[in-house]
């Protein structure tokens, strides 16, 4: 058990190696741990901001569902509205035409019994007048007597 | 049998020995030198004779190599180091500094950017200097042997130099931190004035040379029980593994192996308490607390 050089040269290894470990060893991976630590941390602050985002998003998502639905259920009474309204005006057009046609008819109704009734007149004045020839044997003179005609043309 | 066993055990606790005899020595061969020659021992007598001004060639590369292969696997894992998803090499070196920083801070509350990185190499390396104590007591000897070597003590932390060494280093940092925080005059106040202490001038200065005496023990009762604590453990236990391979073959593995699971125990708790009670003296010399 001798004591000798050996004891300096330990020390001075052990020097040195401390010195190495202190430089190029204990920094960087204190410095990687840090990191992580550090960035997991971030992830956690990430994740709970995450979380709480989505939560304002399912409660945000709930609430346009609502006011979409809502607006939806106007549009649709709307549409009824209308779709009524229509239906109401067509109703209407419907019969005004309907009417208009009888109208029609009936003026061409009126026209025609008008047409026939003239015509009848000036047949019923030519059958007079014929009748009156036979009776009285002569001619009547048409021009002559025709104000007594149209007279009778028009009683009838 | 019994002078063949002795010559075994004291061949196993010789250190491999370079340095100078003097002139007109004989050595152990029988030949005498004519000049002082710088040699290996071959004897444990001529390497008594060396004295101070000689080295132990195997302690010293074991434990250099030990050391140089501690900081080359923590370096390649702080080259790599990344913040990321680390690899598995990673995973062992930040559980080491973890586990190391987290002693560190528990004991030390000031701020020193030494401490940390020593206490890590202290732990590291007087781990690995005592795991050589599991490898079977001939087998690296015997290799030596073979290719020319007598002696070869590989594990270096059974030599009380090697433990010296690195309890003198720290008794250094205990007394540079103690300046360096205290002051000179405060230092030397807490190694006077402490433990016994008067209000009385004159019973102060009586006291002084009594708690001079007490503190100065105690003081360098640190690096002597440091490096004795650990040196006594690892020789004790290197002893036994050569005494129980001095048994037969067959009755060998009954004790020993039930001793280096046991010694798995040891030789980690040893370089956990170097490494804690540098910590703690390091602290210690820290603290301005009187």
């Amino acid at each position: 058990m001798n004591i000798n050089l050996t004891i300096i040269g330990q020390a001075i290894a052990f020097f040195i190696f401390v010195v190495f470990c202190m430089k190029y060893v204990w920094p960087p991976i204190m410095a990687a741990l840090q990191e992580r630590q550090k960035k997991i941390a971030d992830g956690l602050a990430a994740s709970d901001r995450a979380a709480r985002d989505l939560e304002l998003a399912q409660e945000k998502s709930a609430q346009e569902l609502r006011e979409a639905k809502q607006q939806a259920a106007t549009l649709i009474e709307q549409a009824n509205k209308r779709a009524a309204q229509i239906v109401e005006a067509s109703k209407d057009d419907a019969r005004k035409e309907g009417e208009k046609l009888i109208e029609q008819a009936k003026a061409e109704i009126e026209q025609e019994r008008n047409q026939a009734r003239d015509a009848l007149r000036a047949e019923i004045a030519a059958i007079a007048i014929a009748g009156a020839e036979k009776i009285l044997e002569t001619s009547v003179d048409a021009s002559k007597h025709s104000e007594m005609l149209d007279k009778l043309a028009a009683e009838l | 049998m019994a002078g063949s066993a002795s010559e075994y055990i004291q061949h196993h606790l010789q250190n491999l020995t370079y340095g100078q005899l003097p002139a007109g020595y004989e050595r152990a061969d029988g030949t005498v030198l004519q000049d002082a020659t710088w040699t290996l021992a071959q004897t444990g007598a001529e390497a008594g004779d060396m004295g101070f001004w000689a080295i132990h060639v195997d302690s010293m590369g074991w434990a250099i190599g030990l050391g140089i292969l501690f900081l080359f696997l923590f370096r390649m894992a702080a080259k790599r180091a990344t913040s990321g998803i680390p690899g598995g090499l990673q995973n062992f070196v930040e559980v080491m500094i973890e586990f190391v920083d987290t002693s560190v801070k528990e004991t030390f509350h000031g701020k020193n950017k030494v401490i940390a990185p020593l206490a890590l190499t202290i732990f590291c390396w007087v781990f690995l200097m005592n795991l050589m104590d599991l490898v079977p007591v001939d087998f690296l000897p015997q290799l030596f042997h073979m290719a020319g070597l007598d002696y070869m003590k590989v594990v270096p932390t059974t030599d009380v130099n090697v433990t010296l060494g690195m309890s003198l280093s720290v008794f250094a940092l205990i007394i540079y931190y103690s300046l360096k925080v205290k002051g000179v005059g405060g230092f030397m106040g807490e190694l006077t004035l402490h433990p016994f202490s008067s209000d009385n001038l004159f019973l102060k200065i009586l006291l002084i040379p009594v708690n001079f005496l007490l503190e100065g023990v105690s003081l360098i009762a640190k690096p002597i029980s440091l490096a004795l604590r650990l040196f006594g453990n690892l020789y004790a236990g290197e002893l036994i593994f050569i005494l129980i391979a001095l048994l037969p073959l067959w009755a060998q593995w009954t004790l020993s192996v039930p001793w280096a699971i046991f010694h798995i125990l040891v030789i980690t708790l040893q370089a956990f308490i170097f490494m804690m009670l540098t910590i703690v003296y390091l602290s210690m010399a820290h603290e301005d607390s009187h």
